[in-house]
């Protein structure tokens, strides 16, 4: 290691935090894509869960996002269902 | 009872073979009767890492297929009592591992009376990296300080979450560890490796151990003799620890912090 190099690692962004950075968003991806650690049902239950909410509004597949969250403790499951504005043709669909 | 132990990774190269061979010694030599079981069908490396390469005689395919007795495939360690090794075949393939072979085996062991079943699991995770996870009750899981490798230890996670016997059966789920290898702790502190802290923050899963980066593993490798023996290196050291914390016992993390270096120390104490 040279002199030169010595300085340049303390002004250097560190890498490390570039890569951690890319980690956390893209297992934060394969998680709710139910790649990683999500249980086994979970594309079953998010198609069953979507269809009991299309039974009282008229949401769009992309109006619906699961995301699963793991901790040492516990896992987190999140819904969260962007509702038609007033107005729009979103009523129950009859 | 005994316990199986899978130690996986997904990515191949981490270090799972080397800390089979370490935790399946240290385990026997805390006085529990141990059998660790070479997975890799076709590539087989855990024999020379055990230094019993050469009394090999018949492996696990040849136990399933029946061509052997269980006991006359077992290999026992000369230098540690308590182990014994069980090869992977080198020449079958990898097919010839089945779900019931692998059942009976592992229930024939139990009526050994084996306190630990070490599964040293392949690379990937696909079929074969999944046999050897499928029955664990424990499991391992060997990740490098690596972008890559921590990518791959979580999405081993979520197949020992979800395909595993236990989680199939509704059982309670498979106890994880986390043992982080080929640790560089100035690395980690000119900010070009991710840390123990990144790690644990991603993944979640409690932390069995830190292995450093270490001369010691390869010459152990080229003696055939398991880490965990060289009492007086580091990774023989921190291997002991990890053995140590799997049977219940609380130590401190050590070779995790940089010894702190003089600006003489930066400029000629390092290459
Ligand atoms: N802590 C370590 N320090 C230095 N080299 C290591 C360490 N752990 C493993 N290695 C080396 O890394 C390579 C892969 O190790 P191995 O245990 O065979 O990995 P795997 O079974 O996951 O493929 C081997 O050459 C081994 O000597
Ligand atoms: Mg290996």
């Amino acid at each position: 290691m040279g002199l030169l190099d010595i300085f340049r690692n303390r002004s250097q962004d560190p890498s490390a935090k570039m890569a951690k950075e890319r980690l956390q968003i893209l297992i934060a991806h394969e998680r709710a894509q139910g790649q990683n650690r999500a249980p086994h049902y979970l594309p079953e239950m998010q198609k069953e869960i979507l269809e009991v909410i299309r039974k009282y509004v008229h949401v769009e597949d992309d109006a619906v996002k699961f995301e699963v969250e793991h901790n040492e403790q516990f896992e987190l499951f999140e819904l969260n269902i962007t509702l038609p504005e007033k107005g729009e043709a979103g009523d129950r669909p009859d | 009872m005994s316990k199986v132990l899978v130690v996986t990774s997904g990515k191949g190269g981490v270090g799972k073979t080397t800390t089979s061979a370490a935790i399946s010694s240290g385990l026997a030599m805390a006085g529990k009767k141990t059998v660790v079981i070479d997975f890799d069908v076709g590539l087989r490396n855990l024999d020379l890492i055990m230094g019993v390469e050469r009394r090999v005689v018949y492996d696990i395919v040849n136990v399933i297929q029946g061509e052997a007795g269980l006991n006359q495939a077992l290999i026992r360690h000369k230098e540690v009592d308590n182990l014994y090794v069980l090869p992977a075949s080198q020449t079958k393939d990898k097919d010839a591992l089945t779900e019931e072979g692998v059942g009976k085996v592992l229930d024939d062991l139990r009526a050994e009376g084996f306190d630990y079943i070490v599964c040293d699991s392949p690379a990937g995770i696909e079929r074969g990296a999944q046999l050897a996870m499928y029955y664990a009750d424990e499991a391992i899981v060997v990740s490098n300080p690596e972008i890559s490798s921590v990518r791959d230890s979580d999405r081993m996670l979520g197949i020992l979450a979800s395909k595993s016997r236990r989680a199939k059966d509704g059982e309670t789920a498979i106890k994880e560890h986390l043992l982080i290898t080929r640790y560089a702790p100035d690395r980690v502190g000119t900010g070009e490796m991710l840390s123990v802290e990144d790690m644990l923050e991603i993944l979640a899963v409690p932390l069995l151990g830190v292995i450093p980066e270490s001369n010691a593993v390869l010459q152990a490798s080229n003696a055939g003799r398991p880490v965990i023996l060289d009492e007086n290196t580091d990774a023989g050291q921190a291997y002991q620890d990890a053995v140590a914390r799997l049977l219940g016992e609380e130590r401190p993390m050590r070779f995790i912090e940089t010894e702190k270096k003089g600006f003489l120390g930066r400029l000629f104490g390092r290459s």
